[in-house]
């Protein structure tokens, strides 16, 4: 426990980085805010107005000082685009990327892991040259393309999925918010008509997400078993006779597991930026799309909104990732 | 005495991209219940690979090319590989060196002890339990009840040592084979391991197969010998025997080159020469020909055993 608490300790100093790095990558980006603002018509005399009501026109440190004061208080600024608190914006549209990138990443690991072990222990098979195959595609295929490839063959041609426009259909209302994911949700108050047409929707995005993530974890998955299977211990295990069972999954998958957490939590994050480019896609109302329509109208408030969210999920991430190597290793409990 | 092992003409063989290595060429021994026999000879005389083929754990690229190998009357070499996999463990074990590495290192060593009494004894999870703590108390691990949860990497070396013997002896096998079970440890710690075998073998009538390269670890604590030497079984004698007269060219090479605590240690010899290339199509019919002092022309015949003494039989033609 107290090593858990020093591992969030020791993740302050990179938030507050974020925070600094944050504030001055909005104020050195292309594009004046209060410019985009007033609009195209407007006088020079607005648009010094707009600025001073914005606080742009005030010394960096002391805007810095502003915002840092706001953030401790939970006020992450106003986002001009919407016209809303940026952290009202954001805690509307986390549940949406987060559903969107979990979904990605238990459908990668449900296919990359098996994929990884097979590969692994039948050396050279059929399995294994799948592994190679999907593997190579999943490292060339940009998320953008797999997901225009499969909206084209899955909406256009074939006409099996829903339009790519969001986490429901037109019709289909919002489940009552509890987790914030709608899969969960619906099924909660057994709303299946929802349940169903937020899965179809969720469908493409997350193959799209699946794709990509499956060739890191399949690519891991398989070395590990494979230098897991050449140990010492495992001939022991042979030698003693345990069912080839036993052997695959409680002796070699647990140990081969350890570099493959690790490699889910990069992968988690590769995850987190591919999805900006899978949201636009796929109309989805998530954080990357909401950031990217900010960073266009130089919106300063959300993208330092977005940036910071993203720095306190991955820390978050890391601290899950540490743990489950915990459970898992017991010589990681001793450090 | 009762033969455990009987081991007649055994050949194996690497297919390798440069060619077939003949790892074995037509090994034979016997070991009886109860009885010790030490493997010696030098890295790569096929000690190592006499014991995996035998357990059917060669990798993909080797095979038995011939020969029979019976333990307690079952025929191994013709044996499915399931019915290997029963036989391993339940009435062969096998211990090896390095053992903190032989262990699974995130699984308590208990567990490790009653995976392989549930799958051969057919014990229930807490029947396993409780015979792993019985066997760590076996094999002299203080406070066996709480050891039985603690991980190779927070016991020492020598501990982890009688672990992997007390995996290999729960089932009570009629064979224990010890691929370099002191190799790595210090030399006390490798006396208690040795006199643990021992004592557990003399309990349990169980058959040692002790491989190594320590000469002076296989007079001590063998009652016979086989020396081996690139894929053959050149000489084989009773312990004290081969120790007081050793026949063959090579043993008397690897006797010289031997350090004795008497001896003084310019007189070691080594042995000139290295291993034969085993990939050779022409492999000559006595292996050390080449690095052997007494080589003759009928060194050419082919390869024959020959009692020279009771009990002590040699391959060479010309023998000292």
């Amino acid at each position: 426990m107290r090593g858990v608490l020093w591992r969030l300790a020791g993740s302050l100093p990179a938030l507050a980085a974020v925070v600094v790095v944050t504030f001055i990558l909005t104020r050195v980006l292309p594009g004046d805010t209060a410019t985009y603002f007033a609009g195209p018509t407007a006088s020079a005399e607005s648009i010094a107005q707009i600025r001073t009501a914005l606080g742009l026109d005030r010394p960096l440190p002391e805007q810095f000082w502003s915002y840092v004061v706001a953030l401790f208080h939970g006020d992450l600024g106003m986002s001009l685009t919407t016209g809303q608190p940026v952290l009202v914006d954001i805690l509307a549209r986390l549940p949406a990327s987060a559903e969107l990138t979990l979904c990605g990443l238990v459908l990668a690991m449900a296919v990359a892991i098996p994929l990884g072990i097979i590969a692994a222990v039948r050396q050279g098979s059929l399995a294994d040259h799948a592994c190679r195959v999907i593997v190579t595609a999943g490292v060339s295929l940009p998320v953008f393309f797999t997901g225009l490839l499969l909206v084209y063959v899955f909406y256009f041609l074939l006409g099996w999925s829903p339009a790519p426009l969001g986490r429901l259909d037109a019709f289909a209302s919002a489940p009552p918010t509890v987790t914030g994911f709608y899969l969960i949700d619906a099924a909660l108050i057994g709303d299946w008509e929802t349940w169903r047409s937020a899965f179809a929707q969720l469908v493409l995005p997350a193959v799209t997400l699946g794709l990509f993530a499956l060739a890191p974890i399949a690519r891991i998955t398989r070395a590990s078993m494979l230098a897991v299977l050449g140990a010492e211990f495992i001939r022991t295990a042979r030698a003693a006779g345990l069912a080839s069972r036993t052997i695959i999954l409680t002796y070699a998958l647990r140990n081969a597991l350890l570099p493959v957490v690790t490699t889910l939590g990069m992968v988690f994050s590769f995850l987190l930026g591919a999805n900006v480019l899978v949201e636009k896609v796929f109309a989805w109302p998530g954080i990357g799309s909401y950031a990217v329509e900010a960073l266009i109208a130089s919106d300063g408030a959300p993208v330092q909104g977005f940036v910071l969210t993203m720095a306190i999920l991955y820390v978050a991430l890391n601290l899950t990732i540490d743990l489950i190597n915990r459970a898992l290793d017991p010589r990681a409990r001793q450090a | 005495m009762t033969t455990v092992l009987d081991v007649t003409d055994f050949s194996v063989e690497f297919r390798t991209r440069s060619g077939t290595v003949k790892a074995l060429d037509r090994v034979a021994f016997r070991i009886g219940r109860g009885e010790t026999m030490a493997l010696v000879g030098e890295s790569g005389s096929g000690k190592s690979v006499t014991a995996y083929a035998l357990l059917g754990l060669l990798d993909a690229a080797g095979r038995i090319t011939g020969g029979r190998a019976s333990l307690e009357g079952v025929e191994l070499t013709t044996a499915s590989p399931a019915a290997l996999a029963a036989i391993r463990g339940r009435r062969a074990a096998m211990i090896f060196q390095n053992p903190r590495a032989a262990l699974n290192p995130i699984r308590p060593i208990g567990q490790q002890i009653a995976d392989v009494v549930r799958r051969h004894a057919g014990l229930s999870r807490r029947d396993a339990t409780s015979r792993a703590v019985e066997m760590l108390r076996e094999v002299g691990i203080p406070d066996p009840v709480r050891r039985a949860g603690a991980y190779p990497f927070e016991l020492s070396g020598g501990m982890c040592q009688r672990v992997m013997i007390a995996i290999a002896v729960a089932t009570r096998p009629a064979l224990l084979i010890a691929d370099e079970p002191t190799t790595g440890l210090d030399v006390t710690t490798q006396a208690v391991v040795m006199d643990i075998m021992a004592k557990l073998a003399g309990e349990t009538g169980m058959a040692t197969l002790l491989i190594t390269h320590d000469l002076a670890l296989a007079a001590e604590r063998s009652g016979r010998i086989a020396v081996m030497h690139a894929g053959h079984i050149v000489e084989e004698a009773a312990t004290r025997a081969l120790l007081a007269a050793p026949r063959h060219p090579y043993t008397r090479r690897l006797l010289a080159a031997t350090p004795t605590a008497a001896g003084d240690l310019a007189e070691l010899r080594s042995i000139p020469g290295n291993l034969p290339d085993l990939r050779r199509a022409d492999l000559p019919p006595c292996r050390f020909a080449a690095r052997c002092p007494q080589h003759l022309e009928a060194c050419e015949a082919p390869m024959v055993w020959r009692d020279i003494a009771p009990a002590h039989r040699i391959a060479c033609w010309n023998p000292a």
